[in-house]
């Protein structure tokens, strides 16, 4: 009977969440859903609701309205299921000071219902994964910070939950340990669903399969981080760095396809050159025509390149973009 | 109830680990030590009328008020402010599970620190050699006492500690309870505007609840069923509102 709604396919369900503190809508309305193995960022700027959305996921805080499902199973009403089957790691990652890292994990396990006999060779294993080895015997509250988290980290995947929800994990990590606890968190993929917020954009981009971007309570923009790109920022955008009459350069790119737009320039520096974005909703590779028809006008071309923007311009924009709507309402 | 063992288990392991526990136990000791070769010396120079048991477990609230702040200011108020009441109370545990376990845990201490007393009557009848001097009755009423109502002083520093973030706060709110509940008593059983006719069922509630006579009764082998009853009452309830207290913390943090 209980193992039915694991094989769901869809892992978490939220639908309508509303979380109010004191008359403040921390959580405005938010749906989304994740489906089995994904790893889903939850990206936001400070106090945009992703540490209270994800305490509501974990049974911890109740919501105002509003449902979430995860794994079948229904939060309000089945807190006990959902503590077995959502692995935890809170915003700044509470750890006790006075225990030893083996000792904690033990510990940990042992509320966390894994069975006496397998949880030694499991601690082991967390251990390895999460390169703590040698600092298993070490007192937690003298461990740098990079360690401790990692201890987080090992502490949330230690009972191998199907759900792992981490708050801020790479926070206070330095570019070794980001590329490890990356590395962890992808070879989780298809095994556990994870849901993690940061707010180290690249981050979120290399190891997430969806993002979700909050702002104000309120969901502004998801999507896998390519969709997003196209979705806020245009599908191609070019930057050049150009010298000639500006009716020309309307010209040129009238020739090679009249939806080419200038997104941006700058005013030209002693030499005569700006610095041009044009965008177009259009995939494929425009560069060699939009080149050919602006030395065929005559202008003069210093740079020329296919803009790549990252998940920060996307970011940025669409929370900018929410931001907007916020004023204007 | 399943990970009530665990969570006792692992709080007594803490408090072992601890040096505070060891400072908590020196200065119980010598101070319990220094009352008890007083009441030697008394005894020593004139005959006296109670039992040297008697007049030591007398003094009982000396070290309640200092001890079981200490031992039980860290229980929750550490969790929270810590933070790490959120990844505890996010595995399958339940609330009532971490109170029961983390007021165990202080009463056993509690309980120990007590019972390691009992080395200076096992000292006084090696040395001294004189059964008088060693009266078991008083002395086993002594220690019941201090076992039953040890069960609900506990559980009001779990409740102190309950309602606060702070250990400052708590160990002066559980002292302040404390010393309500020893002292309030005896003040209030004297007290003159309490003698009215119409006050009379306060007056009945207040001589109920007073400590020094219910040790009074204990040392002279009465062990009365009400008065079992109020220890036992006032620890459910004080443990209840450490539940309570915790969960609405959770629900308006």
């Amino acid at each position: 009977m209980v193992s039915i709604p694991d094989q769901l396919p869809t892992a978490i369900a939220v639908s309508h969440l509303v979380k109010t503190f004191a008359g403040v809508r921390a959580v405005n309305d938010v749906s989304f859903t994740v489906a089995r193995g994904e790893i889903m960022g939850f990206l936001g700027p400070n106090g945009a609701g992703k540490s209270t959305t994800m305490r509501i996921l974990t049974g911890y805080v109740p919501a105002t309205s509003g449902g979430v499902m995860i794994c079948g199973f229904p939060v309000t009403t089945q807190s006990e299921a959902i503590k077995r089957r959502v692995g935890y790691m809170p915003e700044n990652n509470p750890l006790p000071e006075d225990m030893r890292v083996s000792e904690y994990l033990y510990y940990r396990g042992r509320l966390k219902e894994v069975p006496r006999r397998k949880l030694g060779p499991r601690i082991d294993e967390v251990l390895e994964v999460c390169d703590l080895k040698r600092v298993r015997h070490k007192i937690i509250g003298q461990l740098s910070k990079g360690y401790r988290q990692r201890v987080g980290i090992a502490e949330a995947i230690l009972a191998e939950p199907p759900v792992i929800i981490m708050d801020e994990p790479t926070i206070g990590l330095d570019p070794h340990q980001i590329l490890i606890v990356r590395d962890l968190i992808a070879s989780l993929r298809g095994r556990m669903t994870v849901i993690i917020s940061s707010h180290i954009l690249p981050e979120i981009e290399m190891t997430c399969d969806r993002v979700l971007i909050i702002n104000q309570g309120r969901i502004v923009a998801q999507g896998t981080p390519a969709a997003l790109r196209r979705e806020i920022l245009g599908r191609s955008r070019y930057e050049l760095v150009v010298a000639g009459e500006p009716s020309r350069l309307e010209e040129a790119l009238g020739l090679v396809d009249p939806a080419l737009r200038v997104a941006a320039q700058t005013d030209p520096d002693g030499d005569g050159f700006r610095t041009v974005t044009l965008t177009i909703e259009r995939d494929d590779e425009l560069g060699e025509p939009i080149l050919q028809a602006l030395l065929a006008k005559q202008m003069r071309v210093r740079a020329f390149s296919r803009a790549n923007p990252t998940l920060e311009d996307v970011f940025l924009a669409a929370t900018r973009r929410s931001w907007d709507a916020i004023d204007k309402r | 109830m399943k990970h009530f063992l665990t969570i006792l288990s692992h709080e007594i392991r803490m408090l072992l680990v601890t040096p505070s526990t060891y400072i908590a136990s020196v200065i119980f000791l010598s101070l319990m030590g220094f009352v008890f070769t007083d009441i030697l010396e008394t005894y020593s120079q004139a005959p006296q009328a109670a039992s040297p048991a008697d007049v030591f477990f007398k003094q009982f609230y000396l070290p309640v008020l200092f001890m079981v702040p200490l031992l039980t200011m860290k229980c929750l108020a550490e969790e929270r402010r810590l933070g790490t009441i959120e990844t505890l109370l996010t595995t399958p545990v339940t609330t009532t599970e971490v109170v029961l376990g983390k007021y165990g845990a202080a009463y056993a201490l509690y309980a120990m620190l007590w019972g390691s007393t009992a080395g200076f009557f096992w000292i006084l009848r090696r040395f001294a050699g004189d059964a008088r001097l060693l009266d078991y009755g008083p002395m086993i009423g002594g220690y019941v006492f201090i076992a039953v109502s040890g069960l609900l002083f506990i559980a009001i520093g779990v409740l102190a500690s309950a309602v606060s973030r702070n250990q400052a706060v708590a160990s002066i709110l559980c002292f302040a309870m404390l010393f309500g509940l020893i002292f309030g008593g005896s003040y209030l059983g004297d007290a003159a505007w309490l003698k009215s006719d119409l006050l009379h069922p306060v007056k009945a509630a207040v001589n109920y609840a007073q400590v020094f006579r219910h040790y009074e009764d204990f040392s002279r082998g009465v062990v009365d069923l009400r008065q079992l009853l109020f220890y036992l009452s006032g620890t459910v309830l004080a443990l209840l509102f450490s539940i309570l207290g915790v969960e609405a913390k959770l629900l308006h943090g």
